[in-house]
């Protein structure tokens, strides 16, 4: 395949959509899927052919619409309709009154001028509800692989690499390491092979942006992999996804086979010099193997541990070879930057963290879901315009960002700017993009023993502190949380969060103590007031509170 | 190669460009303390006891895997230091069943060395109480789970110097073990060449040899290092045991 042809391709495609005079999309994501999108997707196509409206309307399941706590979600492309809890009987009333006589369902509406969508700006998630998540024609034809022609017939590597170090796009993974650096020392690094690599192994409880990218528009992740191998010169990806994603890991096969067989994959791209293949990698169920050098190691085979940094692995990674790896949503920034240009991309957000974030709202929140934002949106605008506060009776009480890596943030802090370097001023992380909401029903010490209790188990055992201090700092939360701890054990397990932070290995260790640190920080009353008084002993062994002991003196 | 002149607690060492600060620390007789790294074997940086302060930097370095840079200024000794390894190794007394009184190597033991050196009088921590498995199977050795403080130098030492890689490890986090090859027992092992090598390199007393009682076990750690320097650049040079 030519460039001319991807062109051709693309407008006999746009040609064919335009037949249509409805295009309905269904939510054909993990979370719709658990809601009962199937049963929604058969009644819709059988009420089509019923009606026989099939040379008007095109039936699609498409990437995840947003509102995940309120699917099964359908939207009606023509005329901009979003329908929630879309059940079997609502799905024949829309192709009938809708379609059909052109009344729109009203019960199921959802405003689509709500700040929900309209406070959102979306460009790793431009193609969410509007093309088939499951055919790379409609990804052509809605510019697909348009970026990766570009680099191909009229940019040469360097300005690859130039584009996105001015766009300033940063790791999306969590750590917001420049995406340009890295690449560039991968392409100045002299060796016969060099690999790119996505790091797929979304493992932070409440986060599924990279899921729901991988599962709505795999040819994006596709198409930002080829471009990093043309930039780095690679023609070896591997896309580490975790196991429990089992409909994403079908999707990128899909799209993989797709891609491969229109020659936008594989050897001589676009009837270029450039070769570049692609395959996955499936981890099994390790939180750690999110961690780069232990994903690696995964990805060779070997056991899911972390090593020491540096050599990074830009210097040396797979195989002692030089490796780009990067998040799923860092590759799909890589299409819209190159096909707009890196100016277009530097005008989002701020400064020094440009571009747009998807965050996966969670928890005590109205409206939970997929969103995405510029950087340097003020939490408060995330949490109550687009989220829609929580619930009716409660009052928010702290934001959770970063997994179980970051920190709570609490009210006072809700005019933060949310980007890498301001979530770090209160102690949290900006990490891949989990946001848990809590509300005045929420206990802070017991969230910071449910993610010490994750991060214990996750933990891989290679360093001490982390293998041994995570156990003791959740038995001591532990301890607090059934009042059994007294203030020598508060002073202990404040000591030992801090030494597991700076003496473990890897980040998972480093960024373990986050949640007990930050809840500390912003809610130590609630800690204080679980502790009981320090017990002392009198002459015959006898344990004796200091209250007791006075009362004696008395 | 060029030489770099560096700073360790506020004096100034040069060094060869490439060398890590614990062997430039060890070669000027500065004591950091070690647990997991051996001379002779892959470097892991896995214990976290040889961390440095470097200035300039908010972290820690682990010495045996950091290499200086021209000025960089070191801290080895520092309060903070002190303190978090005071706590590894109180970690460690509270996860494994360390009883120095009935143990084969009372007073050989790099672990006890550890703790005297860090004034480890007392655990604060609750004593975990492991219940591992106690492995006898082997014609002349004994491995005792429950005294494994997984610094894999007996992995390493029998995947890169032995070749037989008889030991891995199995299992996460507080749930690591030590197993003879896929977790059976060791007596079976056709890999196992029964070399010793594991036992020697231990530096508690999971590893020991059979017919030992309490205190006997001495242990060699010193001839990897003569192994490896006799392989890789045929110089057969008995290295003196450290003396710091």
């Amino acid at each position: 395949m030519t460039v001319e042809d991807l062109r051709e391709l693309a407008e006999k495609e746009q040609a064919r959509q335009a037949q249509f005079e409805h295009r309905i999309l269904y939510c054909s994501s993990a979370g719709c899927v658990s809601s009962g999108c199937d049963a929604v997707k058969a009644e819709l196509k059988k009420a089509i052919e019923e009606l026989g409206l099939t040379n008007k309307c095109e039936l699609l399941g498409t990437g995840c619409l947003g509102l995940c706590g309120e699917g099964p979600l359908v939207f009606v492309h023509s005329d901009p309709t979003l329908y929630q809890h879309v059940d079997a009987k609502v799905a024949r009333r829309i192709v009938e009154e809708h379609i059909g006589q052109g009344k729109k369902v009203k019960e199921n509406e959802i405003d689509l001028k709500d700040p929900f969508f309209a406070s959102q700006t979306k460009i790793v998630l431009e193609n969410m509800g509007k093309i088939d998540a499951e055919s790379i024609e409609e990804y052509i034809a809605a510019d697909g692989y348009e970026a990766l022609a570009k680099a191909l017939t009229e940019m040469g590597p360097e300005e690859v690499i130039g584009e996105i170090r001015k766009a300033g796009l940063r790791g999306r993974g969590g750590a917001g390491y420049p995406t340009g650096l890295k690449w560039d020392i991968v392409r100045k690094g002299v060796s016969d092979q060099k690999y790119v690599v996505c790091n797929a192994d979304e493992g932070d409880p409440g986060a599924f942006m990279d899921r729901s990218v991988l599962e709505g528009d795999p040819h994006r992740v596709l198409e930002g992999m080829a471009i990093a191998g043309y930039a780095v010169g690679a023609n070896q990806g591997y896309i580490y996804a975790r196991a429990e994603y089992p409909l994403a890991i079908e999707r990128l096969k899909t799209a993989i086979k797709q891609a491969e067989k229109l020659g936008l994959l594989g050897n001589r791209i676009l009837e270029s010099q450039f070769n570049f293949r692609i395959d996955i990698r499936i981890g099994a169920g390790a939180f750690v193997c999110g961690e780069e050098t232990a994903l690696l190691r995964s990805v060779m085979g070997r056991r899911g541990r972390p090593k020491v940094r540096p050599p990074y692995p830009s210097e040396k990674g797979l195989w002692g070879k030089p490796t780009v790896i990067n998040n799923v949503e860092t590759y799909a920034n890589i299409a819209p930057i190159l096909r707009n240009g890196s100016a277009w991309f530097a005008g989002i957000g701020t400064q020094k963290s440009p571009g747009t974030k998807v965050f996966a709202l969670a928890g005590k929140i109205n409206r939970t879901g997929l969103v995405e934002v510029p950087m340097g949106i003020p939490l408060k605008k995330i949490i109550f315009d687009i989220g829609g506060g929580t619930p009716e009776g409660t009052e928010f009480k702290a934001a959770q960002t970063g997994g179980p890596s970051g920190g709570c943030i609490p009210k006072e802090h809700l005019d933060l700017p949310v980007d890498y370097e301001s979530l770090q001023t209160v102690g949290s992380i900006m990490g891949s993009g989990g946001m848990i909401i809590m509300d005045n029903t929420s206990d802070m010490v017991d969230v910071a023993k449910y993610f010490m209790d994750f991060c214990m188990d996750e933990s891989c055992g290679k360093c001490i502190p982390c293998r041994v201090g995570t156990k003791h700092i959740y038995t001591l939360l532990e301890k607090i949380v059934n009042r059994q701890a007294t203030e020598d054990d508060f002073a202990l397990l404040k000591e030992l969060c801090m030494m597991v932070k700076e003496t473990s290995l890897c980040g998972l260790g480093q960024a373990a103590p986050n949640p007990v640190l930050s809840t500390i920080r912003f809610f130590n009353e609630e800690y204080i007031s679980k502790l009981k008084p320090a017990t002392t002993f009198n002459a015959t062994g006898e344990e004796h509170s200091p209250v007791t002991v006075a009362k004696e003196v008395k | 190669m060029a030489v770099i002149t560096f700073i360790i607690d506020d004096e100034q060492y040069s060094a060869q460009e490439g060398v890590t600060i614990l062997q430039v620390a060890r070669d000027n007789k500065i004591h950091i303390p070690t647990l997991c790294y051996l001379d002779g074997l892959s470097t892991l940086g896995a214990c976290r006891l040889c961390v440095v302060e470097i200035e300039g930097s908010p972290k820690l370095f682990p010495a045996c895997t950091t290499k200086p840079t021209e000025n960089m200024v070191v801290r080895t000794n520092t309060e903070k230091l002190k303190k978090y390894r005071r706590i590894i190794v109180e970690l460690l007394a509270s996860e494994g069943n360390h009883q120095c009184a009935v143990c084969v190597v009372n007073g050989h033991c790099q672990l006890q060395d550890l703790a005297y050196e860090v004034g480890l009088d007392h655990v604060r921590f609750p004593y975990l109480f492991p219940k591992k498995s106690l492995d006898a199977t082997h014609k002349d050795f004994v491995m005792d789970r429950n005294r494994c403080v997984l610094c894999t130098r007996c992995v390493r030492v029998c995947h890169e110097v032995e070749g037989a890689h008889v030991w891995d490890i199995s299992g996460r986090g507080i749930h690591c073990e030590i197993i003879a090859d896929l977790n059976q027992p060791w007596g079976t092992s056709a890999n196992c060449t029964s070399c010793g090598k594991c036992v020697s390199v231990c530096p508690t007393g999971a590893l020991f040899e059979k017919g030992a009682s309490v205190g006997e076990m001495q242990k060699e750690h010193d001839f990897i290092k003569f192994i490896v320097t006799a392989r890789n650049k045929h110089e057969w040079v008995h290295i003196a045991p450290e003396d710091e």
